[in-house]
């Protein structure tokens, strides 16, 4: 397909400014350097010469530029102000925009018309991650109650009162920047003005100057008008043969303890509100009484698979602490009472229902975590058919086997959501379990899959007590539903994500925690006026841990633009390529692979052709120009291209590519920059003494040397490849052997050892780790063995194994279609 | 009292030896004179009358060799002990003894050979001792006073099990949970939706215990071998759970599902029996079990439900059933109807101990009792003596220590050549089995020589009914009799496989020519209670309306046939003695709560209606016709006429009715009594006449099943009405003048006297013109 030497070899340029820098002082963000000027950071070449991919535009190097030049304080002071690379330590301020943790757009300068978003081709994209973890030096966003009155909002477009809001008159009414209507003050809200016109009391209010904030919410948002019951943890376990036998089901009930120790609580909260609750099934439901007065635990089954139905009411949820002996006793009965089942056939629709209609019961919001293992083929609702066929993947046909088989579990999932009910799917399987059918649950429902193939409790439990503890315990929001508000001209019109739509406005989200986003496509209506700028607000209704309804509200103001140039300079390449991604998967559920792959390419080439066209000078059709904060496009869309969840053909299985395209699904900005550009990190020339995390060097085997040790990660997946000339001292150090060829490659951890390079690793591996928010399982690769190709897959600058490009013939593809675009 | 007669004692030795009682002791010879005599020729017959002096013998019965015979040896064959043959007496064949049988002579004789022994038993050594398997079916939508109250009693009656019984639980409200037994560690049970019937398969399938039974079926089969007793984890042996299933019990809460203040609670008893027959149909079919099910109020949601869970409606009458206004009547009925039939087609019981104020939908369970031979326990509360002494009475031990019930029988009737079985009415289902001696004209349940009793016990009386087929024109020699066997299998307590057979003979007469040896074997007593029973069936299968009438005919047309009179002269009237008590319990039937439905609510007519159909003729006549005793100083205690002029100031009275025990004190007495004359030590008398109708009582209490209703009151207050109702309203507030005023005490009723009611039976009796 490609043919990176062919024809005029591309001449590369890049502006040398930063995007901040005022277009004034820089009448023409093209500087050409000419071809024998020094080789950074533009590129040039002889015909015939193979490019340097060492002149190519580097991520390493530019997230080094970036942390070098914007580390630091953020503030988020002014109007569609560009922040800091994800990837970048900064900490934010919030003076009346929310921080890029919560919400990034991929344009910070929005174009005026319709005709220019056309043209540029860049999409206007949203990615918002409501609950992200802040930093401890910053402030989360603080707890307004505003009493009986409940939040002020604008009465025509409901927007809620921010720092967007205008009050005119004396104090008396506002003015709506979203949708220009003025509302009345209510009395009780009412404040004087000062000269400059803006409320006295406004520092006193945070509503008025911060861009991130919450409202505590008053009965009419709360469902039936009444306020909530702390949301509810319900555990479902499979006990069937292959979660028995694969030592699952006891390693669970052993750590249950220790994970309900950790259920989030409200902030300032003495112990959490939450209650958890227990159901196992094989192929009948069964529901637990462990309420703390009982002697011993209630087990109470249900056969009727095809009626599901809670059989009982008080004392399935309980509170871990008060009932802690109970759910003790019941923790060492469950492994006991099915040591001995032979049952492999098992139920997943009605356990799920059961658990959903356990919390309607209890009239509370709350969380399923289900521990399954195999096919549900047993005769209920939701049974599936084994349609495992992989050569389906990668060609027309894959939509087949990607797209789920019936409605049970999207109706399920639909059901779920109604009821506040998000479900998380741990699946222990050891063949095809249908990912992409049972995973709509989650999909609906706000939830998340964690896979675990061929699962052994003494190899892989540590993880998945680990990936438990941290989904249990991250933030977390209930029964939630947001809305994305817009100035006029402009409207969200595309959502990706894990929630459920009933409408089109509105997000419904059973949960949603720190570690998912939310991505949205924002289209003009009108034509915008480039004084008003664009002003965003994202209103998060949800149910809190301890059982307050609340309302987050971001906001966050973009500026208008009538020259491309101004847009150029204002895109975030990672809120870009993270919105692409999304919507790639999302399509490759409704168009052939081969066209929805040649679209992207084609974007991709059109919005660089519509800079080169109109904001470079003009220069020989030769030479390849790119803007400044895009310079990395071509690389990122051709791994995005190459990922597994777009890519993924036949050499892996139709679970693994589901689990993966979900997976890209809910990634906030930090997970995918990292997934579609893996981190590689030298570690055979480490500084022992540092305690920071060595530099990474850019994903090629061209930098990888058969001495060094290599950590790669992307998020999902951990490896640290070996080579085989490594230093015997260090080989020593950190695996206790003589030469890497001695090494025991199937193992999941490195050996505990007494020196301070081994302790050194373990807590380089340990710090990559926790930055994820899957416990990676360790892989380790030596040179030349037979798990290298799964490393080497994974070097997203190379040529890929199955053909795919490298960044040189991608970047020389791409050149040559922006020069037929332009021509 | 009356002398004795000849009639009565031979009745009273037939009763005693053999549990039956027939409406004739002497046939009339042909099928048309039998028509005529217009009450039926039938018995009434106690398969499990206890008999001190009957030890089952450990042999097979001798079987008739003819194959569509197969009637038991018994001592009213002919045998030529010479040639070692006997005659069978029911098809004349000949069949030689068996050779165990080879040293028998006049003298020698076996057992079954023995005048005495026209019943016998036998026990089948070869078939297996099963335990008795007993599935408790408990609402929990009680308050919790009584709910605590069944619970111990509960609890009580584990100790009065056999050990090795299995036992079984399932509780219910909202939702229907059985429990598994002897788990250890945890408690678990099985939960099912209320308002779903699931078919026996399905609960099969829930409960995967099907892997259990099928195997074990086979072995059930297979005579002779090796047993295991049909356990599975939800029925387990007495003495393996009681500590367990003690505790299960303890923790027994009340259905937690809130229910709002105009609302029923929700109650799922037509699921829950639905489980339970659905447990036993495939774990132990053809295995003695009995559900005994507890209801606190009625169904109200669900298959079997009879009410819904509205306060605001109240639940149907007998006007509502009138009008046809009870929506869920009909459904329900048939509901419980199909369960009934399923566990008596496997030989299980439902016993209903059916506890509340208000009506519980006994009138749509009641086929559950009416076919399975449990026992219907209508009562207040849980917490009752009512209740608890009852329940305490179903697990009653013979003299050997033997619970004194029996478990899947089936009673089949034998009769020689000149008699057909027409039906039996009682409480047991048809078997449908044809054969020679099978009628075609068909009273009760008929159609067959064979019923099944899932339980009865030494009181069950099953009603059967005869025909005469032999034709007048071929006659019967003189001194020739008919014969009768009555074949009951059944399951012992004690787990043994038993046979009884009952052979009973009687002697032809040739009515046309001697009438009045016939009417000489008329037993009025038995005859009241079969014409109760037949009049009760017709009302409870076909809801006629014309029942009463139906009543009226039959009772003209007998006065007609065997009365003395000249035509349209009813002074010159006058019955053989013994007719003369039988109009007057046609009279008391007629106003019986069995027939009339004022004031009863349709649960307690389905209720006194099914006692009626299983106890033998000396309990069932009071219910027909109340037994009245006075008491007073200047006399001893003698019966008195069920007759306003009987209640005296005087007097103490009282009154059996069999469902209620009344003491009545004249007013003087209770005026007396008020005075605590019976505290001064001068008034010894007064003491003891205070105390004989109450030792009486108690002597009645300690025995009857169920414990009957004990009112003690006095003459004027509001209790006395069970007693006025009752009484004969010879006085009335029409007529009272005419009578002396210390001489009764008259009833507000415009119900006619029995002294009324004889006047026109005597005046349509000798007209020419009915």
């Amino acid at each position: 397909m490609y043919h990176p030497n062919a024809g005029v070899p591309p001449q590369m340029q890049q502006p040398p400014m930063g995007p901040q820098g005022p277009a004034a002082s820089y009448p023409s963000p093209h500087q050409h350097m000419g071809p024998q000027q020094p080789p950074h950071p533009g590129m040039q070449s002889q015909p015939a010469r193979r490019l340097d991919p060492d002149h190519m535009p580097s991520p390493v190097q530019v997230m080094e530029d970036d942390q070098r030049n914007r580390s630091g304080i953020f503030y988020t002071n002014q109007k569609g102000m560009v922040p800091p690379l994800v990837t970048t330590n900064f900490i934010t301020r919030d003076e009346g925009n929310a921080s890029p943790r919560y919400i990034r757009s991929s344009m910070y300068n929005i174009p005026a018309t319709i005709d220019m978003m056309k043209q540029v081709a860049v999409p206007f994209g949203l990615v918002v991650s409501p609950l992200a973890r802040t930093l401890d030096e910053e402030y989360l966003p603080p707890i307004i109650n505003m009493g009986e009155i409940g939040p002020v909002r604008c009465n025509r477009c409901k927007a809620y009162m921010c720092p967007f809001m205008q009050f005119i008159d004396g104090g008396r009414r506002f003015h709506c920047l979203f949708c220009k209507a003025t509302t009345e003050v209510p009395p009780e809200y009412f404040q004087h003005l000062d000269h400059t016109g803006l409320r006295v009391d406004r520092f006193e209010r945070p509503e008025l100057i911060l861009g991130a904030f919450e409202f505590v919410a008053t009965e009419d948002y709360c469902r039936n008008n009444t306020f909530p019951k702390p949301p509810a943890l319900i555990f479902l376990i499979d006990v069937s043969y292959n979660n028995i036998k694969s030592g699952l089901v006891h390693l669970l009930c052993s750590q249950i303890k220790e994970i309900v120790k950790l259920l989030p609580k409200d902030e300032g909260a003495e112990k959490s509100n939450m209650r958890v609750g227990f159901i196992t099934y094989n192929n009948t439901v069964h529901f637990y009484n462990i309420k703390g007065c009982l002697a011993q635990p209630q087990m109470m089954v249900v056969g009727d698979v095809q009626g599901m139905f809670v059989p009982l009411l008080e004392g399935f949820l309980c509170d871990p602490t008060e009932s802690e002996a109970v759910i003790d006793s019941l923790m060492e009965q469950i492994p006991t009472m099915f040591a001995d089942t032979r049952e492999t056939e098992t139920v997943l629709a009605p356990a799920i229902q059961a658990g959903l209609e356990a919390l309607q019961a209890s009239e509370c919001a709350g969380k399923l975590l289900v521990f399954h293992s195999s096919l549900p083929i047993a005769e209920a609702p939701g049974k599936l058919k084994n349609r495992d066929d992989r050569k389906l993947l990668g060609t027309e046909k894959e939509k087949t086997v990607l797209a789920p088989q019936g409605n049970v579990y999207s109706s399920l999932g639909q059901e779920c959501v109604a009821a506040g009910c998000s479900v998380d799917l741990f699946v222990f399987n050891n063949s095809y379990i249908d990912l992409a059918t049972i995973g709509q649950v989650s999909r609906l429902s706000g939830g998340e899959i964690y896979k675990y193939t061929y699962f052994q409790a003494d190899l892989d439990g540590e993880r998945l007590i680990a990936d438990i503890k941290h989904d249990v315990s991250r933030p977390v929001a209930f029964d939630a539903i947001m809305r994305v508000r817009t100035s006029t001209g402009v409207r969200a019109t595309d959502f990706y994500g894990h929630f459920f739509m009933s409408n089109t406005t509105d997000m419904e989200l059973a949960s949603i925690d720190c570690d998912k986003a939310l991505t949205i496509e924002i289209k003009h209506d009108d034509k915008l006026t480039e004084e008003d700028g664009v002003y965003i607000q994202v209103a998060l209704l949800y149910t809190s841990c301890g059982g307050q309804r609340r309302i987050r509200i971001l906001n966050l103001s973009l500026k208008t633009c009538t020259q491309m140039s101004d847009l150029y300079r204002c895109c975030d390449l990672d809120t870009i390529i993270n919105f692409i991604a999304k919507q790639t998967v999302f399509r490759l559920l409704e168009s052939s692979p081969k066209s929805v792959k040649e679209n992207l390419v084609n974007r991709c080439a059109q919005m660089l052709a519509c800079y080169r066209k109109n904001c470079a000078s003009p220069t020989s059709a030769g030479q390849l120009i790119l803007p400044e904060c895009m310079k990395l496009l071509p690389l990122y869309v051709n791994c995005v291209l190459k990922s597994d969840a777009v890519s993924g053909g036949s050499d892996m299985n139709i679970d693994d590519r589901s689990f993966i395209m979900q997976a890209v699904t809910i990634m906030d900005i930090p997970s995918s920059v990292v997934f579609f550009y893996p981190r590689l990190i030298p570690l055979h020339d480490i500084d022992v003494d540092s305690d920071e995390l060595p530099p990474s060097i850019r994903c090629t085997s061209d930098k990888i040397r058969d001495d060094g040790v290599y950590l790669l990660e992307n998020g999902i997946h951990l490896f640290l490849w070996i080579g085989l000339n490594v230093d015997m001292e260090w080989i020593q150090n950190v695996f206790g052997v003589q030469s890497a060829a001695q090494i025991v490659i199937d193992r999941t951890s490195l050996p505990v050892l007494d020196n301070a390079l081994s302790v050194r690793i373990k807590l380089v591996i340990d710090s990559v780790r926790k930055e994820r928010h899957r416990c990676m399982r360790l892989t380790l690769v030596r040179q030349c063995d037979k798990l290298e190709m799964v490393f080497k897959h994974f070097l997203m600058e190379d040529r890929g194994m199955d053909g795919t490009a490298s960044y040189v013939d991608f970047l020389c593809h791409m050149h040559k279609e922006i020069r037929n675009l332009l021509s | 009292m009356r002398m004795t007669t000849q009639l009565e004692k031979f009745i009273k030795q037939e009763e005693d030896r053999d549990g039956v009682r027939f409406t004739w002791n002497i046939w009339p010879s042909s099928r048309l004179e039998t028509t005529h005599l217009v009450v039926p020729l039938g018995c009434l017959y106690l398969p499990l009358k206890e008999r001190t002096d009957l030890s089952p013998i450990q042999n097979d019965p001798v079987l008739c060799r003819q194959r569509t015979c197969r009637a038991i040896l018994n001592p009213l064959c002919g045998v030529d002990y010479h040639a070692k043959f006997w005659v069978c007496n029911f098809c004349l064949q000949r069949n030689p003894f068996p050779p165990q049988y080879a040293a028998i002579s006049e003298q020698y004789r076996p057992t079954e050979l023995i005048p005495k022994f026209s019943t016998i038993e036998y026990v089948n050594t070869h078939a297996q001792h099963l335990p008795l398997i007993f599935l408790l079916v408990v609402d929990t939508c009680i308050d919790d006073e009584d709910l605590s109250a069944l619970k111990d009693t509960l609890q009580m009656s584990l100790s009065l099990l056999p050990p090795n019984a299995l036992i079984g639980l399932i509780t219910f409200g909202k939702i229907v949970y059985l429990h598994e037994l002897g788990c250890k560690g945890i408690s678990k049970s099985y939960a099912f939706r209320g308002t779903k019937d699931y078919t026996a398969k399905q609960i099969q399938d829930m409960l995967r215990i099907y892997k259990f039974s099928a195997p074990q079926q086979q072995q059930n089969r297979s005579p002779g071998g090796q047993v295991l007793p049909p356990a599975n984890r939800f029925l387990q042996p007495v003495y393996e759970c009681d500590m367990s299933l003690t505790d299960l019990l303890g923790e027994l809460q009340r259905d937690p599902w809130p229910v709002a203040q105009d609302k029923r609670s929700l109650r799922s008893t037509g699921v829950a029996l639905s489980i339970a027959v659905g447990l036993l149909e495939c774990t132990c079919p053809n295995t003695g079990a009995r559900i005994m099910l507890f209801v606190a109020g009625p169904c109200s949601q669900g298959p079997g439900q009879v009410v819904n869970d509205d306060l605001r409606q109240p639940i149907r009458s007998h006007h509502d059933i009138h009008g046809d206004n009870a929506t869920y009547m009909k459904k329900a009925i048939k509901h419980y109807e199909s369960l009934a039939m399923r566990a008596a087609i496997n030989g299980h019981a439902i016993d209903i101990y059916s506890c509340a104020l208000d009506q519980t939908g006994l009138l749509e369970m009641k086929q559950c009792c009416y076919s399975t031979g449990g026992h219907m326990v209508m009562g207040d509360c849980f917490n009752s003596s009512l209740f608890k002494q009852t329940f305490q009475r179903v697990f009653s031990r013979d003299q050997k220590g033997e619970l004194k019930m029996a478990f899947n029988g089936t009673l089949e009737v034998k009769t020689s050549r000149e008699l057909k079985v027409s039906g039996a009415i009682g409480s047991c289902v048809s078997l449908n089995v044809k054969g020679p001696c099978v009628s075609d004209t068909e009273i009760g349940m008929g159609n067959t020589c064979r019923w099944k009793f899932c339980t009865f016990n030494p009181n069950s009386t099953c009603a059967l009914f005869f025909e005469v087929v032999n034709q007048h024109s071929a006659p019967i020699p003189q001194g020739g009799k008919g014969y009768i066997q009555m074949i009951t299998q059944y399951q012992h307590s004690s787990g043994q496989s038993r046979i009884r057979v009952t052979t009973i003979s009687r002697k032809w007469e040739d009515a046309s020519t001697n009438l009045h040896h016939i009417s000489a074997g008329f037993d009025q007593e038995a005859a009241a209670v079969l014409m109760a029973r037949m009049v009760v069936y017709i009302a409870e299968t076909s809801a006629d309306p014309n029942v009463l009438k139906w009543v009226d005919r039959t009772l003209i047309t007998l006065c007609k046939k065997f009365g003395q009179y000249a035509k349209d002269e009813p002074n010159s009237f006058w019955l053989p003695e013994n007719f003369t008590l039988y109009p007057q319990f046609m009279f008391h039937l007629r106003r019986s709560h069995f027939l009339q439905v004022f004031n009863n609510s349709p649960d307690e007519t389905s209720y006194y209606r099914l006692m009626l159909m299983r106890e033998d003729v000396t309990q069932s006549l009071p219910m027909i016709q109340p037994i009245l005793y006075s008491y007073s100083l200047n006399k001893p205690p003698e019966p008195v006429l069920l007759d306003t002029s009987s209640i005296q100031p005087d007097r103490i009275l009282f009154m059996d009715t069999f469902f209620l025990i009344l003491i009545f004190h004249g007013k003087t007495i209770a005026q007396w009594r008020s005075s605590y004359y019976q505290d001064i030590p001068e008034c010894e008398n007064f003491v003891k006449l205070l105390q004989a109708p109450i030792e009486n009582a108690q002597e009645i209490l300690q025995t009857r099943f169920p414990l009957p209703c004990y009112i003690d009151t006095v003459q004027g207050s509001s209790q006395a009405r069970f007693l006025l109702s009752k009484v004969n309203p010879s006085q009335t507030h029409q007529n009272v003048f005419e009578y002396e005023r210390e001489s009764g005490c008259p009833v507000l009723t415009d119900d006619v006297s029995l002294q009324v009611f004889m006047e026109h039976l005597k005046k349509l009796a000798v007209s020419s013109t009915t």
